[in-house]
């Protein structure tokens, strides 16, 4: 190749030219990703419509037309109804909420008294941030704090009794405190024995593996509501008199024994998704039984199974609320219970007290599964589509 | 269908250790413990439902306070198991609840074979009607054919299946566990026709979209009187827990107040005298295993009956319910209280 024989050589990169004015800009967009074909604009249009028409009445009901503060039923009333809104008025009853908020996080635990709550609250954040963010060091201590010394120290702390706390008996917890209590202990809970469980079913060794098959199908078998009504109406028929076992306790265990089951099974999916080199590779390194399980087979395993077991714990979370018919009132349970109040009794009391709930329980849950999200994204090195 | 099993089932149980369970002094047991547990109602406008603080209040948790007054002294001596309709029974008969003050209709059955003892009436209920004014319906009598909204495991129920029977009346009914859920129903359209106790659907028009769209029909097709079961085989605490009614009824018949108590003591009339045992060498309320000032407590903490009344459903709550069959006998009720002596 002789260099001199060529008459030109660009040396530098051409400047970058725009795209054509067509493929830029809000136009091109929505003709890519709106109208790319008439299909495709039908749906559009129709699902542009559909907003249309849902989405400013709901504004309107949530915000502009809702009633944000006031003492009683009147703000969210209209005149007919006995209130002060105008004739045909329809709109959030968000003093309902603001005023009943204490209750709906703490339920009736006394007022003097819930600055417990929220140091229990302000520590299980401290530690629970730390523990979910992979870059902070100290894991271990923080697990041990967050799992074992916090559980402890909340326990003492909210029933009371000793060091000159007045003591609250469970009866008296309620509100959005029951409901993550509940689920923390279930979450808390369950992964461990899910784990145990899952690995006892795929034991070689028949009791073991016999007791942990049993103790899954039968608690999957039952329904949860049907364990706590027996549980509270039956049990205290069998026990001698005025012994009982506390209706809270008897709803931590049964949410902890379901999640549990439902945990194993799940975890067992994710082994059985795991070729069995892997185990055999693990054996011919002489590996003992759990130096295998714990280094080679269940982080693969685990990691599989990100998303059912992040579904079990939002499945678990609004199972809470299935305490409400053993008389424990947790988040939804207290919502409810405050529509029997004669003073706050209007049309649009029930609904709003709802969506309240159903808001706070969408933000747990979604944010469980934002976390789940960004787990996955972050173990996942060897399947990464 | 699993639910009336599993009611029948926890009936049969309850009938069976129903009877031992009963045994052994209330009184005792509630004085050892300290507090008086009462089974209310888990949400009911007026009778039990949690004020702005949380705390139970209405006519049945008054009721509950004044026993533990009688007992104790002191109405803040109480705890509270919230009871739907279904478990109120079972909850009773375990021992779990010292006395059920929850909106309860007195029966036969309830009264016999369940194995509860009823006497006080606090409220006396009926069973009425509310339809939508453009069903142009003058009388139930009419109702042929509508769609009935009811709570399920309440005489309401059973009332409403013996009506349309005995007039030879077709109708649906749209049944659901909870009572905001029956109100959500009839709101929305579900049923032409909601039924229950009056003292609910006046509770129940206040949630409704367009109150004056509706009536309430004019017959009254039960009676319902309401009051607090026991246990049978504890007479001490059967006659305390009635008592305790009829103390609140004598302090309206006497104008005694919460606020004139103490100086209703210094009355001249022996009726009184001996009723908020001032009088001399009194026994009026060791007799009952109290203290002879039970009836200046329950006073002092709960009021009379006509003050428990209005702060709760009459005329000074939302509710607004008259008087009616519950004014005292004086004043044209049926309110009726055996004289203190």
């Amino acid at each position: 190749m002789n260099a001199e024989a060529i008459n030109f050589v660009r040396r530098d990169m051409l400047a970058q030219e725009p795209p054509p004015g067509l493929q830029k800009g809000l136009g091109a967009w929505m003709k890519k990703n709106m109208f790319a074909t008439p299909k495709d604009s039908v749906l559009t249009i129709i699902a542009f419509l559909i907003l249309v028409w849902m989405v400013p009445p709901a504004v309107k009901w949530l915000f502009i037309d809702a009633s944000w503060t006031g003492g009683g039923r009147g703000v969210c009333a209209t005149v007919a109804q006995g209130g002060s809104q105008p004739e045909g008025w329809s709109g959030g009853c968000w003093a309902f909420v603001g005023a009943k908020f204490d209750q709906f996080l703490f339920g009736r635990y006394p007022v003097e008294e819930r600055w417990r709550p929220i140091l229990v609250g302000a520590l299980f954040i401290a530690l629970l941030i730390p523990m979910l963010m992979p870059k902070v060091p100290h894991k271990i201590i923080n697990a041990i704090l967050l799992f074992i010394a916090l559980p402890i120290f909340a326990f003492v702390l909210l029933l009371g009794g000793v060091f000159g706390l007045v003591p609250v008996e469970t009866p008296l917890w309620g509100g959005l405190m029951v409901t993550l209590i509940l689920s923390f202990v279930g979450i808390a809970v369950s992964l461990p024995f899910g784990i145990v469980l899952a690995l006892g079913r795929r034991s070689q060794m028949p009791v073991i593996r016999m007791i942990c098959t049993i103790f899954i199908e039968i608690v999957r078998g039952i329904p949860l509501i049907t364990v706590l009504f027996m549980a509270s109406v039956m049990l205290p028929l069998f026990l001698p008199q005025g012994m009982t076992v506390d209706k809270f306790l008897r709803a931590l265990i049964g949410v902890s024994f379901f999640a549990s089951a439902y945990m194993a099974e799940v975890i067992r999916g994710g082994l059985q998704a795991i070729p069995k080199g892997q185990a055999e590779g693990a054996d011919s390194l002489g590996l003992s039984y759990w130096h295998k399980m714990n280094l080679i087979i269940l982080p693969q395993a685990l990691k599989l199974v990100i998303p059912g077991i992040v579904n079990t714990f939002i499945g678990l979370f609004k199972d809470t609320s299935l305490v409400s018919i053993i008389g424990m009132f947790d988040l939804l349970g207290i919502v409810r219970l405050n529509f029997s109040d004669s003073n706050w009794a209007s049309p649009v009391t029930p609904i709003s007290g709802l969506i309240f709930a159903g808001f706070t329980f969408w933000i747990f849950c979604f944010g469980m599964s934002r976390y789940s999200g960004f787990m996955e994204r972050l173990l996942d090195k060897g399947h990464k589509r | 269908m699993t639910k009336m099993i599993l009611a029948a089932l926890a009936g049969a149980a309850v009938m069976a250790i129903g009877t031992q369970a009963a045994s052994g002094a209330t009184l005792d047991d509630v004085k050892a413990k300290g507090f008086v547990q009462c089974g209310v109602n888990s949400g009911l406008a007026g009778f039990s439902a949690p004020d702005a603080s949380g705390n139970w209040s209405g006519l049945d948790v008054d009721y509950c306070k004044a026993v533990a007054a009688a007992v104790f002294g002191d109405a803040t001596k109480v705890k509270f198991t919230p009871t739907s309709a279904k478990d109120r029974f079972p909850a009773l008969q375990s021992g779990e609840v010292d006395v059920l003050t929850r909106n309860t209709t007195w029966t036969l059955n309830r009264d016999t074979a369940l194995g509860f003892n009823f006497r006080a009436v606090n409220y006396y209920d009926g069973q009425g009607f509310m339809v939508r004014k453009g069903l142009e319906v003058k009388s139930a009598l009419e109702l042929s054919g509508a769609a009935v909204c009811v709570q399920s495991g309440t005489t309401t129920e059973l009332n409403l299946a013996d009506y349309f029977k005995a007039n030879n009346l077709q109708y649906n009914p749209v049944v659901f566990e909870k009572l905001e859920e029956v109100n959500a129903a009839y709101d929305a359209g579900r049923c032409d026709v909601y039924t229950t106790d009056q003292s609910g659907l006046y509770s129940l028009r206040l949630t409704l979209a367009a109150p004056d769209d509706h009536i309430i029909l004019p017959e009254i097709i039960s009676k319902e009187p309401l009051g607090p079961a026991v246990r049978q085989g504890d007479d001490q605490w059967f006659d305390i827990v009635t008592w305790a009614h009829y103390a609140m009824i004598n302090a309206e018949d006497f104008g005694i107040t919460s606020a004139n108590v103490e100086e209703m003591k210094k009355s001249p009339n022996p009726d009184i005298q001996r009723f908020l045992g001032v009088e001399a060498d009194t026994k009026i309320g060791t007799d009952l295993g109290l203290t002879n000032d039970w009836a200046v407590n329950i006073i002092k903490a709960v009021g009379n009956y006509g003050e428990s009344f209005d702060r709760n459903v009459g005329p000074s709550s939302p509710l607004k319910i008259e008087r009616g069959l519950n004014a005292l006998w004086s004043k044209g009720g049926i309110q009726y209280a055996p004289p203190v002596r």
